[in-house]
C-alpha cells in the first residue's frame, strides 16, 4: 500500500466516522431522484435513456460537492493537524492527491447508489446503455472538477463555512461560463478571443457532449486537465498558507 | 555519525518580522537539548523548520545527515514529532490513528503490531485505545501525541512542550519517559518550565527574539544566577543586625538579603558570594566562633528563573535601546 492509498483510506473513513457521509448520501439520492422524475419528467417523456437524470448534475455537484470537499484541508489548518501531517514522510503532492481522490470515491460512492434509475429504465424499456455508461463517466468527471476546485478553496481558508461558499461560487462560474451572465462581465472590456477560451470553460457545453454518449477525448482531456490544475493550485495554496 | 541534528545560520522571517535570528545548533546521541524562552521567542518556529514544516528564510538543517530541505522525506523518516499542543485527528481512536501513523511510516505486519504493543505499553493508553480521540481528556490527548511521536522509534525526537497541561504525576513520568530513551536518541524539548531543565536535559539553550542567547549544561546555567553557591541561613530575629554586619565584612561575602518569614519569629538571611566560588566554609567557621544559634543552613542551587529572566530581559533591553 503506497502512503496516497494511506491517505485515501484514512480520509475516507474519516468521512464515514461522522455523519456527513450519511448525510450528503441521503440528501444527494434524494434531490437526484425528486429532479430526474419531477422536474425532468423520466416518465411522461416515454423515451428509454437517462437524460432527465444527467442533466441535473452540474447543479446538484455545485451545491453538494463543496459540503464534501471544504473540510479537507480547512479542518486540518484548523485543527493543526497539517503541522502533523507534512512532518511525516510523506509528499505534499501524494498528501493533496489521496485526499482528493478519497472525496472523489466517496462521490463516486454517491452516485453508484442511483443504481435504481438505471435499472428502472431497464425494465420499463431498452436504453441504450454505452450512453448511460458514458453519461456516469461524464458525471464523475465533472464531480471530480468540482471536488479539484473546493479542495483548493479549502486550503486557502481555516473557515469551512468560506470553503463552502467559495467553491459554490466558483463552481456556479464555471457552469455558466458558457451563458451571458458569465460572458457579460467579459464581452465589454475583453477580447473575442478571451470570451471564447472562457465560454469554452464551459462545464454544460462539455458535460452534455459525453451525455449525448459521444465521449470526445477533448472532452476528457479538459475534465482532466482542470483538475490536475487546480490539485497543482492546491499544493500551492498548502505552501503558501503553511507559515501563517 | 553522532551528531544527529545539525543546524547552521538558521533564520525565518515573516514579512518584516524577523522570528528566528542565526541560531547554530548541535545535537549529538545521547543528549536532552532543553529548548527555554519566553513565549514567542522562536522555539516553536525552529522546531517547525527542523522537522520540515516550515522552510527556512536561510540557513541551513541537517538530521541524521540529510538535508531536511533537499531530502526531506529521508530526514522525516528519522525525526519524531509532538507539534505543539498534540494534535491529532479528532474523530480517529488512538488505535486506529497509530495504525495510520505506523503506514505512513512503513512499517507492516508484524513489525506495526510490535511498534504500536510498545508505543502504548509505554506512554500506558491501553485503558482508551478505543474512543474517539475527540472524547479524550488534555493528558491522554498529549499521550497519543508522544506515542504517535515514538512509535517508529526515532533516532531524533523532537518534542514541543510535552509536558504542558500534563498534571505532577504524568509530568513525572513523561521525564522519566525521556529519560529512559535518552541514551539512544538526540532529543529536542522546548518548555518554559525551569524545573524541567534541571529534571531531563544534558543542555540548555535560551532563545529569545530569535536569538540563541545561552547554551550550556543546566549547571552551567545555574552559575549565571547571583544566588549559585550563595548561603542562605535561618536565625532568630534579635540576631539579625549582628549576624548580618559579620557576614558583610565576610571578604568572599558580596552582599546580604533579608527576608522575614512572618509566622514565626525568624528571619532568613542570603548571602551573595563575591565569585561563584564557594562560601559555606567561611560561614560556617562565623557560626561557629559566634556560637549563633542557626534553625536552618543551606546552599542555593542557583535559581534557574532568576536566570532565565535576567538573560531574556536584558536581550529585550539591548533591541529596545537598538530600535530608539
Amino acid at each position: 500500500m503506497n502512503r496516497t492509498m494511506i491517505i485515501l483510506k484514512r480520509e475516507l473513513n474519516a468521512y464515514f466516522a461522522t455523519p456527513v457521509a450519511y448525510v450528503f448520501i441521503v440528501i444527494f439520492l434524494l434531490m437526484v431522484g425528486v429532479f430526474t422524475f419531477y422536474v425532468g419528467g423520466l416518465y411522461e417523456r416515454n423515451q428509454a435513456d437517462l437524460e432527465p437524470f444527467f442533466r441535473f448534475h452540474p447543479w446538484l455537484y455545485m451545491l453538494l460537492i463543496p459540503a464534501i470537499s471544504m473540510r479537507l484541508w480547512s479542518e486540518e489548518r484548523k485543527a493543526g493537524t497539517l503541522e502533523l501531517l507534512m512532518t511525516l514522510p510523506i509528499s505534499l503532492t501524494e498528501a493533496v492527491i489521496g485526499k482528493f481522490l478519497a472525496a472523489w470515491c466517496f462521490t463516486a460512492l454517491a452516485l453508484a447508489l442511483t443504481f435504481p434509475i438505471w435499472i428502472t429504465i431497464n425494465y420499463l424499456g431498452n436504453p441504450d446503455n454505452t450512453v448511460i455508461a458514458a453519461g456516469y463517466l461524464g458525471s464523475l468527471l465533472l464531480a471530480g472538477a468540482c471536488l479539484a476546485i473546493g479542495s483548493c478553496i479549502s486550503a486557502l481558508t481555516k473557515n469551512q463555512v468560506v470553503a463552502f461558499v467559495i467553491s459554490f461560487i466558483i463552481c456556479f462560474a464555471f457552469n455558466l461560463s458558457g451563458f451571458p451572465i458569465v460572458l457579460d462581465l467579459f464581452s465589454s472590456w475583453a477580447p473575442q478571443a478571451i470570451v471564447d477560451v472562457v465560454s469554452s470553460f464551459s462545464f454544460l457545453a462539455h458535460f452534455e457532449s459525453i451525455l449525448k454518449g459521444v465521449i470526445d477525448i477533448r472532452d476528457i482531456i479538459f475534465f482532466a486537465s482542470l483538475i490536475a490544475f487546480w490539485l497543482y493550485a492546491n499544493v500551492l495554496a498548502i505552501e503558501a498558507k503553511k507559515s501563517s | 555519525m553522532d551528531k544527529l541534528i545539525e543546524v547552521k545560520g538558521l533564520e525565518k522571517h515573516f514579512g518584516s518580522l524577523i522570528a528566528v535570528d542565526g541560531i547554530d545548533l548541535e545535537v549529538r546521541r545521547g543528549e536532552v537539548l532543553g529548548f527555554l524562552g519566553p513565549n514567542g521567542a522562536g522555539k516553536s518556529t525552529s522546531m517547525k523548520m527542523i522537522t520540515g514544516f516550515l522552510a527556512p528564510t536561510s540557513g541551513s538543517i541537517s538530521v541524521c545527515g540529510h538535508d531536511v530541505w533537499s531530502d526531506p522525506i529521508a530526514a522525516k523518516t528519522c525525526i519524531g514529532y509532538l507539534p505543539e499542543g498534540a494534535p491529532a485527528y479528532g474523530e480517529m481512536t488512538p488505535a486506529s490513528f497509530l495504525e495510520f501513523i505506523a503506514d505512513i511510516r512503513g512499517l507492516r505486519g508484524k513489525e506495526k503490531s510490535n511498534a504500536i504493543a510498545r508505543a502504548v505499553e509505554k506512554i500506558n493508553l491501553e485503558g482508551v485505545l478505543r474512543q474517539p480521540i475527540d472524547t479524550l481528556s488534555k493528558g491522554f490527548k498529549r499521550r497519543v501525541g508522544l506515542a504517535q511521536a515514538i512509535l517508529h522509534d526515532p533516532e531524533v525526537l523532537i518534542l514541543d512542550e510535552p509536558t504542558d497541561g500534563l498534571d505532577p504525576n504524568q509530568k513525572h513520568e513523561v521525564r522519566s519517559l525521556i529519560k529512559t530513551m535518552a541514551e539512544q536518541k538526540a532529543i529536542i524539548i522546548s518548555t518554559h518550565i525551569l524545573e524541567e531543565v534541571d529534571a531531563v536535559c544534558t543542555r540548555a539553550v535560551i532563545i529569545a527574539k530569535g536569538r540563541l542567547l545561552f547554551s550550556g549544561t543546566p549547571i552551567e546555567l545555574a552559575e549565571h544566577s547571583r544566588y549559585y553557591n550563595a548561603v542562605t541561613l535561618s536565625i532568630a530575629r534579635d540576631l539579625e543586625t549582628a549576624v548580618e554586619q559579620t557576614l558583610r565584612s565576610l571578604p568572599s561575602v558580596a552582599s546580604v538579603e533579608t527576608a522575614s518569614q512572618s509566622e514565626n519569629e525568624l528571619v532568613r538571611l542570603t548571602a551573595i558570594p563575591a565569585q561563584n566560588e564557594s562560601i559555606v566554609g567561611a560561614i560556617h567557621n562565623c557560626i561557629r566562633e559566634h556560637a549563633w544559634q542557626v534553625d536552618e543552613l543551606f546552599v542555593e542551587p542557583g535559581r534557574l528563573d532568576e536566570v532565565f529572566r535576567t538573560i531574556t530581559t536584558e536581550a529585550h533591553a539591548t533591541s529596545e535601546e537598538m530600535r530608539t
